[in-house]
């Protein structure tokens, strides 16, 4: 018997639950009454499925069911709790019904949306198929299919001809999915020839160089596992990683940054033998929020149900995991409207003596949690694809939706596994499913695979779509086989599956089976290794800089209010406020701070160990306008603005470890893979000479959306993350001004830098010269402000970044409820700054105010110390203006910081 | 005399804040457990062993048909009579927040022993969404031997579903009237106000509610969350002082060990 049990709340949709099983109406009654509706606030109607109840006249009625194989975790739960009841049941599906809805409901993509009602006779999945060994005779369909290049198809084909033999379909795709631009960066690893120049490895030669070079002691695995792992203290490592999701986030938003957090955690969980996560990061970069929906191009999403999707997805995944979400930037430009760019970052602690992992012939292949089903199928070469107004119809499939609740079970249990010492190594199944995660963990030594072990949600899968999956929240162990038993014990304790699905061998091959029948049969060091090399031609033209005049205005009132309320500055508020930040119990720094707490703090500070006062300091940078104008300059401003936001809080700037993550366009095209050639240099000139080593990255490419004939390239982003030591968070410091008749300094140098800055956008100005970070002074400016910090003479601390310093006088001065009387006279340091526009806006990096007691003053000067740039340009008042007099010595603005609050917070009160 | 007394903090799938309430239990002085529900369900005379029994916040069974109710559920068909036996023992029970929403759901609250379902229970926030915000609570009744009536007390609150609402206006009164009603959200000048300083919209600023032994307790905000000065939103402001949050974690474990 199959029921409906429609669930009125008092208000929202109705709540459909489609029931498969033996139940009596009383039986289900009471199902319904005790656990599906709520008795206070709730009330049910039961039916059975296939006659739904009637649409009220002249209303609409739109009926929402996940598509069939979408993951919905309430069906999972429904089963449990029935059975708890004693109710057993064969299946239960979940929907919402709409009544009259305001907006579109829905996505197509994962939702099967019907207006009216929708009748069911049946709700089981999967149907058993024929086994069918597929023998894949011509290559080049085939091999287009799954986004191989001509060259690709070649070096397969000559590897088969030599066996004498046509691949079979799973060996084709495994090896599709391994050499994925996705997985095998193969543009930053490609022999570039740059201007003339020839660039072996572009990855090796500037981000991996700097870290080489910098060999510091404390960093303790780069670029090699899941994460880049650092030490924290005598017993615990950090490890920490930062993925880009944006591909199916452009599709289905929710899902996609669901599931892209969710894959960054199991980063973190199968880094070393595993660690626990212990903080969450998350950067979006979407079209403009004010968008009219008619310039909004087909196939695309609008940005601002981008970005409520994409603020959703991470929160759902990241408060139910139990996870404090503690940092991120939005970034609006009219380039991502159809390629939003979502970047979502774990950090996790280990102990020391459980950073690095081993396999052995002979160690059995464990699979552990979630079951394995359609889901995602092709996942890792869609990632690599660029998208078109089509993607949403054809690529359906590999878009998904996450289940924390058994991400966390698998969590749990295998922090415990792994206290035990019951597994040799790990890793997740992320793009590429059991295909990527065996045929890494197997590389150096051989697998073999039966793959009717691996357990599914439904029956009907074909073997080669049981190894492709991308079905999530399910990791691979390698389990000596003297623990298995006592693994099972561990994970059939908390109701998580392990199920050992093959064994890692000494033959160098990767065998795959299917009901005894050999289906795949590879040779490791060509899956690995056989992947052409490629050779790619970049060029970069540095335009040439201009440096139109600013026209001055004798009240820069309006100007500040419009550039606090701009999209890119604005109070994000609403997007903060539905993260946990108290999780664990380890907040330090909150991002939101000040008195009313609701300033913005530069980087959020944590105690991952609750009997230790040691933290870490969590902050990031990025500038994409800059990189219109040039990538170096762009690349070096988001690792200066990263390393300022640690300082900013207490975090050491000789203990700081960066993160690079690269969206871009298509490198196919010279002068996008000469932005990226520029951006990586400047990568290593910055970081080498800050010592900030790079311990992990990822990239991701062709991030263009083509609607009809029109090719929309996002702008070229680099994200630099910044994970930072903080020794006695006792130290720490917020961006809030303190107390009236304090003093703040301005440190660093200001020079006429608006190109591509807010300034810029708001007046309307083209060109401009681009803010360059000039290393040798940055360094002392950062390390000269963690002292002031470190010897507590800095009572609150801001990094001036986008909207330059009027922006961040401002910040400080609303977030802590004070006044503040500027001059800027002959005092504030500048290099060749002309009028008063460019002093107030200019976005000069490497640039800091610090607030400090009257008798702390010489202090604070001794300690930034000769060859860093000071000034005390203000004093903390109980006025509630922000007054600047400007360098002309005339009034340039006097404000009520209330009102410059409420232009800030007025923007996004979504 | 319990000289070692000790607390048992339940864990689930999906409750996540099992280890700093683990802490604040340890530094209050408890001899601390956590306890996955499947084992408490295969022995629950372990329940006995214990004197403090904690169900923590998280999202249990992801919220999945309702805050807390699937975990409510698996609570009242595997433990009702030894979580029932714990209370007429004397000895504390403490929901916080997901806790709460599973000590209301399966009718351990308001009162262990009425008839199932309660009267009232814990919905959607006004607002619509989960939201993190730290809020004041003031202790307006004597009843629960955890708090002390008067004290006025910061703390985070990390929830969607936190508003508590009755089966009509009576159920409130009555549960005020006889001291059940031990926490209310005040605003900074200690009176009762609207949103934000009730971040839920809760009935009458209902932020937590003890059974008529005062020994069942439960409340949406977490204290454990604030065990350490530095957890305090404004510590960089006003300084280090005595965290709030372990007050209810120390009380509870003078009351113990008195038992």
């Amino acid at each position: 018997m199959l029921w409906r049990v429609d669930v009125l709340p008092p208000s929202g949709p109705t709540r459909i639950y489609l029931i498969d099983g033996d139940l009596t109406r009383e039986r289900i009654e009471r199902v319904a009454r005790s656990l599906l509706a709520d008795p206070v606030t709730e009330t049910a109607a039961i039916m059975p499925a296939d006659q739904p109840p009637p649409i009220p006249a002249g209303r609409l009625v739109v009926t929402v069911f996940k598509r069939p194989g979408v993951m919905d975790p309430v069906e999972e739960s429904a089963v449990k709790a029935l059975a708890d009841l004693g109710e057993k049941v064969r299946a239960v599906r979940t929907g919402l019904r709409y009544l009259d809805p305001s907006e579109k409901v829905g996505n197509e993509a994962v939702d099967e949306i019907v207006e009216g009602e929708r009748k069911f006779s049946r709700i089981a999945l999967g149907t058993p198929t024929e086994f069918r060994l597929v023998h894949i005779s011509d290559l080049d369909p085939a091999g287009r299919e799954l986004s191989l290049n001509d060259k690709e198809i070649a070096a397969i084909r000559s590897h088969f001809e030599k066996l004498g033999r046509a691949p079979t379909d799973v060996e084709l795709e495994t090896i599709a999915q391994t050499w994925s631009e996705h997985c095998k960066h193969k543009t930053f690893n490609a022999q570039i020839d740059f201007n003339g120049e020839k660039i072996d490895n572009l990855l090796k030669s500037t981000i991996m160089r700097a870290t080489r070079e910098l060999a510091k002691p404390w960093c303790v695995s780069v670029f090699k596992d899941n994460a880049g792992i650092i030490e924290f203290d005598d017993r615990h490592n950090l490890c920490f990683k930062v993925e880009t999701h944006n591909h199916p986030s452009a599709i289905e938003p929710y899902g996609g940054a669901n599931t892209g957090i969710g894959g960054v955690i199991r980063d973190i969980m199968g880094c070393g033998l595993g660690a626990w996560p212990i903080a969450d990061t998350d950067v979006f970069c979407v079209g403009p929020p004010d968008m009219r929906e008619e310039d909004v191009p087909p196939g695309a999403i609008h940005p601002r149900r981008v970005l409520t999707g994409v603020v959703e997805g991470v929160r759902d995944y990241g408060n139910r995991m139990g996870i404090p979400t503690v940092n991120g930037a939005v970034c609006f430009d009219e380039r991502t409207v159809g390629n939003p760019l979502v970047f979502c970052g774990t950090v996790g602690i280990l102990p020391k003596d459980k950073s690095f992992k081993s396999v052995h012939p002979g160690d059995a292949i464990v699979v552990v949690g979630g079951r394995t089903g359609r889901d995602g199928i092709h996942g890792a070469t869609f990632s690599s694809a660029e998208l078109h107004d089509k993607s949403d119809e054809l690529s359906g499939g590999a878009v998904q939706i996450g289940n924390a609740i058994m991400e966390k079970r698998m969590l749990d249990t295998i922090m415990q596994a792994r206290d035990r010492g019951l597994y040799r190594a790990i890793t997740d199944c992320g793009a590429g499913g059991l295909s990527s995660a065996v045929g890494e963990m197997g590389e150096e030594c051989g697998a073999e695979v039966d793959l009717e072990n691996v357990p599914l949600k439904y029956e009907g899968l074909t073997y080669a779509e049981i190894w492709i999956s991308e079905a999530q929240e399910r990791m691979v162990l390698a389990v000596p086989p003297e623990r298995l038993d006592e693994l099972r014990t561990v994970f059939r304790a908390e109701d998580v599956e392990a199920t050992v699905i093959g064994r890692f061998t000494d033959t160098k091959r990767l065998v795959l089976r299917y009901r005894g029948v050999e289906v795949g049969n590879l040779d490791m060091e060509f899956l690995h290794h056989g992947v052409p090399a490629y050779a790619r031609a970049a060029v970069w033209a540095q335009p040439k800089e201009t440096n139109p005049p600013i026209k001055d205005k004798p009240d820069f009132a309006e100007d500040l209010k419009k550039l606090l309320a701009a999209p890119n500055i604005c109070s994000k508020e609403w997007i903060i406020r539905q993260y946990d930040h108290e999780v664990q119990g380890g907040s330090v720094v909150k991002p939101l701070v000040g008195v009313a707490s609701d300033g913005p703090g530069d980087a959020a500070v944590i105690r991952p160990l609750l009997s230790s006062t040691r933290g870490v300091a969590i902050g990031c940078g990025m500038a994409p306008r800059y990189g219109d104008i040039d990538p170096y300059a762009m690349a070096a401003c988001a690792i200066d603005e990263a390393v300022r936001n640690v300082v900013s809080v207490g975090g050491d700037p000789a203990r700081t470890a960066i993160l690079d993550n690269f969206s871009w366009g298509n490198p196919d095209d010279p002068e996008v893979l000469g932005a990226l050639v520029r951006a990586a240099q400047a990568c290593y000139d910055v970081a080498k000479a800050f010592g900030t080593p790079f311990i992990s990255g990822k990239d991701s490419l062709n991030n263009e959306f083509r609607a009809g004939d029109r090719v929309i390239r996002i702008p070229h982003t680099l994200l630099i993350s910044a994970l930072s030591i903080v020794k006695d968070v006792h130290r720490c410091v917020t961006m809030d001004l303190k107390e009236a008749g304090d003093y703040v300094w301005l440190v660093g140098v200001t020079k006429q830098e608006l190109g591509a800055s807010e300034y810029a956008r708001l007046i309307g100005l083209q060109g401009g010269v681009v803010p360059k970070v000039e290393p040798e002074m940055a360094i002392r400016v950062h390390h000269g402000v963690a002292r002031c910090i470190a010897k507590r003479l800095a009572r609150s601390c801001h990094d001036v970044s986008d909207g330059g310093l009027g922006v961040a006088l401002a910040e400080m001065a609303f977030a802590g409820g004070y006044g503040l009387n500027v001059i800027l006279r002959e005092t504030a340091p500048v290099r060749a700054v002309t009028g008063e526009a460019a002093l107030l806006f200019s976005e000069s990096p490497s640039r800091y105010l610090i607030e400090c007691r009257e008798r702390d003053m010489y202090a604070v000067e001794k300690e930034l110390g000769e060859g860093v740039p000071k000034a005390i340009i203000g004093q903390v008042t109980r006025s509630g203006r922000l007054e600047i007099i400007g360098r002309g010595a005339g009034r340039i603005l006097n404000v009520p910081i209330d009102e410059l609050k409420a232009a800030w917070q007025g923007t996004m009160r979504w | 005399m319990v000289t070692a007394p000790r607390a048992m903090i339940l864990r689930a799938a999906g409750i996540n804040c099992d280890r700093e309430t683990a802490a604040a239990c340890g530094k209050a002085g408890f001899k601390t457990e956590i306890v996955h529900v499947n084992r408490l369900a295969e022995r629950p005379d372990a329940l006995h062993e214990a004197h403090f029994f904690i169900v923590p916040g998280g999202f249990s069974y992801g919220d999945d048909l309702g805050s807390g109710r699937v975990l409510a559920n698996e609570l009242r068909v595997k433990l009702l009579e030894p979580i029932r036996r714990f209370v007429r023992d004397g000895k504390l029970v403490l929901g916080i927040c997901n806790g709460f929403q599973v000590l209301v759901k399966s009718g351990f609250l308001p009162d262990p022993f009425a008839d199932y379902p309660p009267p009232v229970t814990l919905t959607h926030n006004d607002s619509g969404r989960f939201e993190d915000r730290w809020v004041r609570l003031k202790v307006v009744s004597a009843k629960c031997p955890l708090w002390r009536a008067g004290d006025v007390i910061e703390c985070a609150v990390t929830h969607g579903e936190g508003k508590f609402v009755a089966k009509g206006g009576e159920v409130v009164d009555a549960l005020a009237a006889g001291g059940q009603v031990v926490l209310k959200y005040v605003d900074a000048s200690g009176a009762e106000a609207g949103f934000p300083w009730n971040p839920n919209g809760s009935t009458a600023n209902v932020a937590g509610i003890c059974d008529p032994s005062g020994r069942v307790m439960g409340l949406m905000p977490h204290p454990e969350k604030y065990q350490d000065p530095t957890n305090h939103p404004r510590w960089t402001r006003e300084g280090l002082r005595e965290p709030d949050g372990m007050k209810p974690f120390v009380a509870a474990y003078e009351y113990c060990a008195r038992l």
